[in-house]
């Protein structure tokens, strides 16, 4: 069991970690210098294969070991970085991401035939890299390392310059933190070849004092290795970073002599800077100055503050700085880490989910001890109500907000989508983005992934032109799709555009009128015509390239939202761009509502979508019962009675109002009898025998135990707007835009 | 991870049968180092160690080195392919300084 939940973080990090890698990636298109993207590149491959290989998933451990290889190599520039090369990592991430989905669904699951191949396929690829890298690798590692290592004697025969030497002191919590130290000796010696081991115990304390879990070892290592470079080393001790002290001399010096005093080497404390005389690393002269400027400044600042030897060896460029800043920046970047991972809690989606539905719950239950409490007409019963209600009401947000996730993670997802569409049309399209930070549902988030792929896709194939047409409309040659999001009035809106030659209204309306769709005689606003695509008929109509039939059609994106209780409509101007624009609702759990009351039944709106409400009154009654409409402060406002829309069968009531609503821009008016206010709502969805009801999009539970219907406040502009769109086609008034 | 102590004439002959790790680690110190205050003379079976860790060989170290300082002897014998393999990878079979059977010769340049 714990080890499932442990593979279960592995294979969230590791997805993570190949988000982030592809990021990188795609980063490094548009900067190949950008040493930060490839670092982190870098670090994603390793980090799999080491966390890969705690569990023993040799497939994925020996596929990233040879993708790490190269990326160490692009590291150390002796494999230039070009889009070839990144095209081929891109693909080696996708394949570590299928083994990863493979783990997912069965852990032990052994690829099948084909995966097998496709990871045969690109090993090759990557071998041409290595192969291609050892045959420049001894002369641009050495013009490259020469130079700085100016202290280093002249070769006299005896050299023999791949040898590094490595220091290592384990700390004392090394085994109490689950680390062997010998594992990583072993793996150091799988790496390489381990020349020599000096085991250094000096450290240890006396038996009565000697803990025996605690680790004192400290060890001196002579290590060769083709192709091996400081930051592989430094790899090699990673998860042990934190935990020992490392430090690594690049290969140099007379090997003959620097084995055998390292074999002569006295059992007592050895200083860094003698060893590295004895070691043939420096020369005596050296020392004698770094040491001697040591005690300078220790003179002039108290003993903590002077500076390592480290530190001054590196002033006095008598080892690598690279050495020194990588170490620094893995300890920084490391404890960066540390820092945001206790920042962040992982928590099973199901726990939170239980959350809500009970901060539901207790909204219904504090809805009823408030209406209790009002009857009671005790002045401090009502005082402790409302301070209740107040806080569930907070918590309620706390709650909700909890599941809220930035849209960003699913919009950068397209990057490596339009990238590789862009290169299969041979378009040159670009992405931006716009409102990354939008909150919203974290179960609406998963769902919007598929509609927002297929019509990135559309815009891309469909949408934008190719560059010869697109230079003689007078545009630029690289296309751009554009995601946005933003939040309005209650949901959130997400919009795919993009600057392609739009949508012909002619040829949809020619189109629908052959399918039967509508009537040559029909007054279609743009937005309605171009809504026609969303027909299912419309799907396959004259599209020629591969990447339409990868499934979902346009009639599936826009049952999709709906199933989310969103919408879609499309606005777009020929030669210009066309932008899809969905809607949806910012949560499906709790909402902010607003309760009315027809006859003896109770109706709920979502308070943000509530513009004003006004009273009815007795001459715009008289008036109103045959044209179904309004004059609102000169603009025309259709409206529906709740009372025959429901065919509510009791007394017409004296008064009545008007609960004016506005979606996506429309506004229309419901019909009431009585306004009862703000309302905490917790969404209950309707059984299946409710699925098709019209108007109604779910219930809610009210203090008093009744059930009131949540409106489908869209559905109703729309049936109100139609009805009112029918009337002024037919009297061939002017149509008026709400 | 058990170890039997056998004392005859003035040699305490201690036989370590498991793992010496981190998990036993307390215990094995509890156990071997009384042996050195007892016996001039200590000799360790090491036979039937299936796997040693840092932790463990530590603990060989120290007991060897506590028995150098108090002038006494402390012999591993009949070590098993676990310990060979740490006390060659360590380059520490010559400071121990028993004979043993090296099973990766190439090691020594």
């Amino acid at each position: 069991m714990e080890l499932d939940q442990a593979l279960q973080t592995f294979i969230v990090e590791s997805r993570e970690l190949l988000e982030a890698m592809e990021e990188s990636l795609l980063g490094l298109e548009s900067s190949p210098d950008d040493h930060d993207a490839i670092n982190a590149i870098f670090r994603a491959a390793h980090t799999i294969k080491g966390s890969g290989g705690l569990f023993g998933l040799d497939g994925i451990v020996a596929f990233t070991h040879v993708v790490e290889n190269v990326l160490d190599r692009v590291r150390s520039g002796e494999v230039p970085i070009n889009g070839d090369l990144i095209a081929l990592l891109l693909s080696c991430r996708d394949y570590i991401g299928m083994l990863v989905d493979q783990i997912a669904a069965d852990s032990a699951a052994q690829p099948d035939k084909e995966t097998e191949a496709t990871g045969i396929m690109l090993l090759n690829q990557l071998r041409t890299y290595q192969a291609g890298e050892k045959k420049q690798s001894p002369i641009s590692a050495t013009a490259q390392s020469q130079p700085r290592m100016a202290v280093v004697p002249p070769p006299d025969g005896t050299v023999e310059s791949d040898h590094w030497h490595i220091s290592l002191r384990f700390g004392h919590d090394v085994l109490r933190n689950g680390m062997d130290p010998l594992a990583f000796i072993r793996y150091l010696d799988n790496m390489g070849k381990i020349i020599h081991v000096v085991t250094l115990p000096d450290a240890m304390p006396l038996a009565p004092d000697m803990d025996p879990e605690s680790c004192y070892l400290g060890f001196e290592i002579d290590f060769h290795g083709d192709g091996v470079d400081k930051t592989t080393i430094e790899g090699v001790f990673e998860f042990v970073r934190d935990d020992c002290t490392l430090r690594i001399l690049p290969p140099h010096s007379r090997i003959e002599e620097y084995t055998r005093l390292i074999n002569e080497l006295p059992e007592d404390k050895i200083h860094l800077g003698e060893l590295l005389v004895n070691s043939g690393s420096l020369t005596r002269k050296e020392l004698d100055e770094a040491l001697h400027l040591q005690q300078i400044l220790r003179a002039e600042y108290s003993q903590e503050a002077a500076p390592k030897l480290g530190d001054i060896l590196v002033e006095q460029r008598v080892v690598q700085p690279e050495l020194v800043d990588a170490a620094l920046g893995k300890q920084k970047l490391a404890k960066e880490n540390k820092a945001q991972e206790s920042k962040l809690i992982r928590i099973q989606a199901d726990k939170l989910d239980q959350l809500i539905n009970l901060v539901g719950e207790m909204v219904i239950a504090g809805a009823a001890t408030s209406l209790l409490a009002q009857r009671t007409c005790d002045p401090a019963l009502h005082e402790a109500t409302s301070t209740l209600s107040r806080l569930v009401e907070e918590i309620r947000d706390s709650a909700l907000q909890l599941r809220m996730v930035q849209i960003g993670e699913t919009f950068n997802r397209f990057n490596r989508v339009v990238r590789d569409v862009s290169k299969d049309l041979g378009k040159d399209i670009g992405l931006s983005i716009c409102g990354a930070e939008t909150e919203l549902d974290k179960s609406v988030v998963e769902k919007i992934g598929d509609p927002l792929m297929h019509l990135v896709r559309n815009s891309m194939d469909h949408g934008i032109e190719k560059a010869e047409v697109r230079r003689q409309r007078g545009k630029p040659a690289k296309g751009t799709v554009h995601l946005n999001a933003y939040h309005e009035s209650g949901s959130i809106v997400v919009e795919v555009g993009d600057d392609g030659g739009g949508l012909n209204r002619e040829k949809i309306f020619a189109k629908a009128l052959e399918k039967g769709l509508i009537t040559a005689s029909q007054n279609l606003s743009d937005v309605e015509v171009y809504g026609l695509i969303f027909e299912a008929w419309f799907s396959t109509a004259e599209q020629v390239t591969n990447l339409s039939g990868r499934g979902v059609g346009m009639d599936v994106v826009r049952r999709n939202i709906e199933a989310l209780r969103g919408t879609v409509e499309i606005d777009s101007r020929e030669g210009i761009g066309t932008t899809v624009k969905i809607r949806l609702p910012l949560t499906l759990a709790i909402i902010d509502g607003f309760l009315m009351g027809v006859g003896s039944a109770s109706y709920v709106v979502p308070l943000d979508m509530v513009m004003e409400c006004i009273e009815l009154d007795e001459a715009e009654r008289r008036e109103s019962r045959e044209s179904n409409y309004i004059n609102l402060r000169g603009t025309v406002l259709p409206f529906i009675r709740l009372r025959d829309h429901f065919r509510e069968r009791s007394k017409v009531s004296r008064r009545e109002n008007i609960v004016v609503v506005q979606y996506a821009g429309q506004k229309a008016g419901l019909v009431v009898d009585e306004l009862m206010g703000e309302f905490q709502t917790v969404i209950k969805p309707l059984g299946k025998l409710f699925g098709n009801l019209k108007g109604i999009s779910g219930s809610t539970i009210l203090g008093s135990g009744e059930v009131a219907l949540i409106l489908d406040v869209p559905a109703l502009i729309q049936r109100a707007a139609s009805r009112d769109a029918q009337l002024l086609a037919c009297s061939q008034a002017e149509q008026i835009v709400a | 991870m058990t170890i039997s102590i056998e004392a005859s004439n003035g040699v305490c002959h201690a036989r370590v049968t498991g793992e010496m790790t981190i998990y036993h680690a307390a215990e094995m110190k509890g156990e071997l180092l009384p042996c050195l205050d007892s016996s001039t003379e200590v000799e360790i079976d090491l036979s039937e160690v299936s796997e040693i860790d840092t932790a463990g060989f530590q603990l060989l170290l120290l007991a060897k080195r506590e028995a150098v300082s108090a002038g006494k002897l402390l012999r591993l014998v009949a070590h098993s392919p676990a310990t060979l393999e740490v006390l060659d990878l360590l380059n520490m079979a010559a400071y121990f300084g028993d004979p043993v059977m090296m099973p990766r010769a190439s090691r020594q340049m």
